[in-house]
């Protein structure tokens, strides 16, 4: 048995889980349209390659990675362009963003794929074989993989593959875990071969038996060298800091990445993902998602990427008081804008809501101070500090009371008798605090750009002035040069001049030292 | 609630408070077995002026008035502060002392979750400073008048004697009431009397006071009901209990003429009540659990020290208000290391 540990707090939300794993994962239906943001994973867009009229194959490449941090998109199935524009994405904020709108030709033709052995090529062909295939984090963050890959120096011990899915509601890994194990089992050991790593341990939460059975199962099955960590279900256990705790008993220091310490996490449909790129030549063109809340019947679909939404949750038939959708969980999940959003890599869940699921809360009453929210913080800060902190806009003290170490779990929120939002004030105070620092890195660059400005001025100013004075030099030599020569009679009366000139100096410079005695006396 | 997270606990602030009422009921049940009716009348008095004073301050201070009179924590004060004071007092004094427990104590502070001293403290303060006599007063438990007052009054008399002043014919105050436990103890030790003869005196039963050690027992159940319900932490009641146990230990060893045993001081005055419900007043108290321990730890210290060596019969109510003004200090002191810096690994 392995020894597990425990991080500091937590808590246990109605799971409501059994309503979306009754039925196995099923194939959503080609959907009407396809849009697919170009910028969908964390780091810089892609670049889109194609424009409104190109036909696509499926898997064909539409949105080139840029910069250091990005990730490829792809036609998730063969059709024509109808536009490369902007088009309302998935974001609380009701922004737009650079889509490619795909009209499916109900084909469904493949571009021409390129599998390979990962064992034959090196780790940095596989990442970027992993870059150009779209491959990026499923947990949520939509990391672009391959840069989690990169490890340079650091020793790999511990590779952990995230099964965990602590959230209420979500239960596409538990249902991908259940019927794809082979391929997640496959995934982790080519991304154990990647980096490089010790031991693979997979951590699923124990309200997860047929998970775990079917992992193991497939351990057996395939010969691996991984074991399967039935961790203990409590929320946020998922979090890749708690999971490394739990699992290894490490905490990843603050401001510090896991590899720091020797461990990498991936989420266990990245690894199927993984799989998929390297051993079939698939981009990630599709994910599993689950459709919860107040619907007829809660299913997990594996969905295309740029599934309208909508279509999706009429798959399952949102009821009629549903009031608005979010994409996640109920305890970090984002408020869709409209339901007439796409699906993007990110999206692990959507929940439908309504005021029966979840109640509006009563209006915030002052915090009383008793601590329920110090309980059961994860990462053992002092919310009800960080509130009065944020409250009164001192962001200094905020950030000595550990501020960026939040998570934005919710579990101080969800505790809270006096129910005031939490989880809000600190993501303010962090935007506070990032714009004022921005603000100053704006205001250093002007300061520098300013004082070179003057500097430049000053130099301008003493190079005109020494210009100037080298031009008088040479205008006056070259009128002494090109004056006609003196006659005797002329040289004799300059010589008289200036010797009058020097006896009127010298009357001055003695009479001036008369005036002078004049004075002192 | 239109961010995350969209779900959370039912409770709210108005259950907390209501708890802790219910756990106050035992003691006030034991206190009205032993010591008659009229402490129910403090405690409606405090409660109809604390609920009053508050709706008037939150006018005053431009707030919404209804969610804040519905979470019970005026009440709350109201009760602690009744059960502080002697219930045969004229009407004026419990009004008085509620009255600037909230309106100055807390709401000039800047009302619920604000205040730096416990409100129902400050009333107390505030009272027996100003009319040391009236809170000196206290009733006797029943059925000792013979050794302890020339007379008991009824109820009907008591209440006469709370909204008029008037006592019946031919007895003076002086013949209805007497000192605490721990006020005679006090002044029996000035005269020079060993402990244990002053223990045999009738107004002291078992373990400290005649009746008000049960009261104490009350408390010490409800205390125990707040334990379980998780309403308050076990740290502030232990270390308050556990420091004052082995300070007044430590004395009654070395000189047990002059010192009362330990279990004496739990048992007396209001430690239990401080303990359990006095000192853990969520805002006024630490927010760390080592804060916790040395907050309650000093306010036992410092109980122990006004009791034996300063001038009040009871220390808890200034000993309180003292530990409150460290608080901000304690819980700086006290911040348990975070998430990814606390530097050992296993």
């Amino acid at each position: 048995m392995r020894k597990l540990y425990h991080f500091h707090g937590g808590i246990h939300p109605p799971s409501n889980k059994t309503q979306s794993t009754r039925t196995a994962i099923a194939h959503a239906p080609l959907p009407t349209k396809l849009i697919v943001p170009l910028h969908q994973h964390a780091g810089e867009a892609a670049k889109p390659v194609v424009q409104a009229g190109d036909h696509v194959l499926k898997g064909q490449l539409i949105g080139m990675p840029e910069g250091f941090v990005s990730s490829a998109v792809h036609a998730p199935t063969s059709g024509t362009i109808a536009a490369v524009d902007m088009q309302l994405i998935a974001h609380p904020s009701g922004l737009p963003n650079l889509c490619a709108t795909l009209i499916p030709d109900g084909k469904d033709e493949w571009a021409a794929l390129k599998p390979v052995d990962y064992r034959n090529h090196s780790s940095a062909e596989l990442q970027h074989l992993l870059r150009m295939a779209g491959v990026v984090g499923l947990g949520g963050a939509a990391f672009p993989s391959d840069i989690k890959l990169r490890i340079g120096k650091q020793k790999i011990n511990t590779l952990i593959l995230n099964g965990a899915e602590c959230e209420p509601y979500i239960t596409c890994d538990d249902m991908l875990m259940r019927e794809r194990a082979a391929e997640i089992v496959q995934g982790a050991e080519m991304l154990r071969s990647m980096l490089d790593a010790d031991e693979v341990l997979i951590g699923v939460e124990d309200n997860k038996p047929e998970a775990v059975a079917a992992l193991q199962q497939a351990i057996t099955a395939n010969g691996m060298n991984q074991e399967v960590v039935a961790i203990p279900t409590i929320y946020p256990g998922g979090g890749a800091k708690q999971l490394i705790r739990v699992i290894t008993g490490l905490e990843v220091p603050s401001g510090k990445l896991p590899t720091d310490i020797g461990v990498q996490c991936f989420n266990v449909a990245t690894a199927y993902t993984v799989y998929r790129a390297l051993a079939h030549g698939e981009p990630l063109l599709s994910r599993v998602i689950t459709i919860a809340g107040n619907v007829r019947h809660a299913q997990n679909y594996e969905a295309l990427i740029g599934t309208p939404i909508a279509e999706l949750v009429a798959l399952s038939e949102a009821l009629p008081d549903t009031d608005r959708y979010i994409m996640g969980g109920p305890m970090m999940g984002i408020p869709l804008p409209s339901v007439h959003v796409p699906a993007v890599k990110a999206t692990n869940c959507i929940i439908a809501a309504s005021a029966k699921i979840f109640p509006p809360s009563p209006p915030a009453m002052p915090c009383i101070r008793c601590t329920r929210c110090v309980e059961v913080c994860p990462a053992d800060l002092q919310p009800q500090d960080l509130y009065w902190f944020a409250q009164s806009r001192e962001f200094g003290r905020a950030q000595a009371f550990s501020l960026f170490d939040c998570i934005e779990c919710g579990a101080c929120s969800y505790v809270c008798p006096s129910h005031i939002p939490l989880v809000q004030f600190y993501r303010f105070a962090k935007s506070e605090i990032r714009a004022r620092e921005h603000d100053k890195q704006l205001a250093d660059q002007a300061r520098v750009r300013h004082e070179y400005h003057e500097q430049r001025i000053e130099r301008e100013k003493r190079e005109r002035a020494d210009k100037l004075a080298a031009r008088e030099k040479t205008a006056q030599a070259a009128k002494l040069a090109s004056a006609p020569p003196l006659t005797p009679q002329q040289q004799a009366e300059q010589a008289g001049l200036e010797a009058g000139r020097a006896h009127i100096r010298e009357l001055a410079q003695s009479e001036v030292g008369h005036s002078d005695e004049g004075v002192t006396k | 609630m239109i961010f995350s997270p969209f779900i959370s606990k039912p409770d709210n602030v108005a259950q907390i408070m209501l708890k802790v009422l219910l756990a106050l009921l035992p003691g006030i049940a034991l206190y009205v077995w032993y010591f008659g009716a009229a402490i129910l009348v403090s405690i409606a008095l405090a409660s109809l002026t604390a609920l009053g004073t508050e709706a008037l301050m939150l006018r005053l201070r431009n707030r919404p008035i209804a969610p804040f009179l519905k979470d019970n924590s005026a009440l709350l004060t109201g009760w602690l502060l009744a059960l502080s004071i002697p219930p045969l007092a004229p009407w004026w004094l419990v009004v008085v002392g509620t009255a600037f427990a909230i309106a100055i104590a807390k709401h000039l502070y800047g009302g619920l979750g604000s205040n730096l001293f416990n409100p129902a403290m400050v009333g107390y303060a505030v009272l027996i400073i100003s009319f040391p006599a009236q809170m000196t007063h206290w009733v006797a438990p029943h059925g000792l008048g013979q050794g302890l007052v020339l007379a008991e009054l009824g109820f009907a008399d008591q209440l006469q004697y709370i909204f008029l002043g008037a006592l019946p014919h031919g007895l003076t105050l002086d013949a209805v009431t007497m000192a605490t436990p721990l006020d005679t103890l006090k002044t029996h030790l000035h005269l020079d009397q060993p402990v244990r003869q002053i223990l045999d005196m009738p107004i002291y039963g078992q373990l400290a006071g005649h009746g008000s050690e049960m009261v104490a027992w009350g408390f010490l159940f409800g205390g125990l009901y707040l334990l379980a319900a998780r309403i308050i932490s076990w740290h502030i009641p232990v270390a308050y209990l556990v420091t004052l146990f082995v300070i007044a230990g430590i004395f009654h060893l070395v000189d047990p003429g002059h010192y009362v045993a330990p279990l004496f001081h739990w048992f007396a005055g209001a430690s239990i009540l401080g303990a359990f419900f006095i000192l853990t007043d969520p805002v006024s108290s630490p927010t760390t659990n080592k804060g916790r321990l040395i907050f309650a730890a000093g306010a036992a210290f410092l109980t122990y020290m006004i009791r034996t060596f300063g001038g009040f019969p009871d220390g808890v109510a200034f000993a309180t208000l003292l530990m409150n003004i460290c608080v901000p200090l304690i819980v700086l002191y006290t911040q348990p290391p975070v998430f990814g810096k606390k530097g050992k690994q296993p």
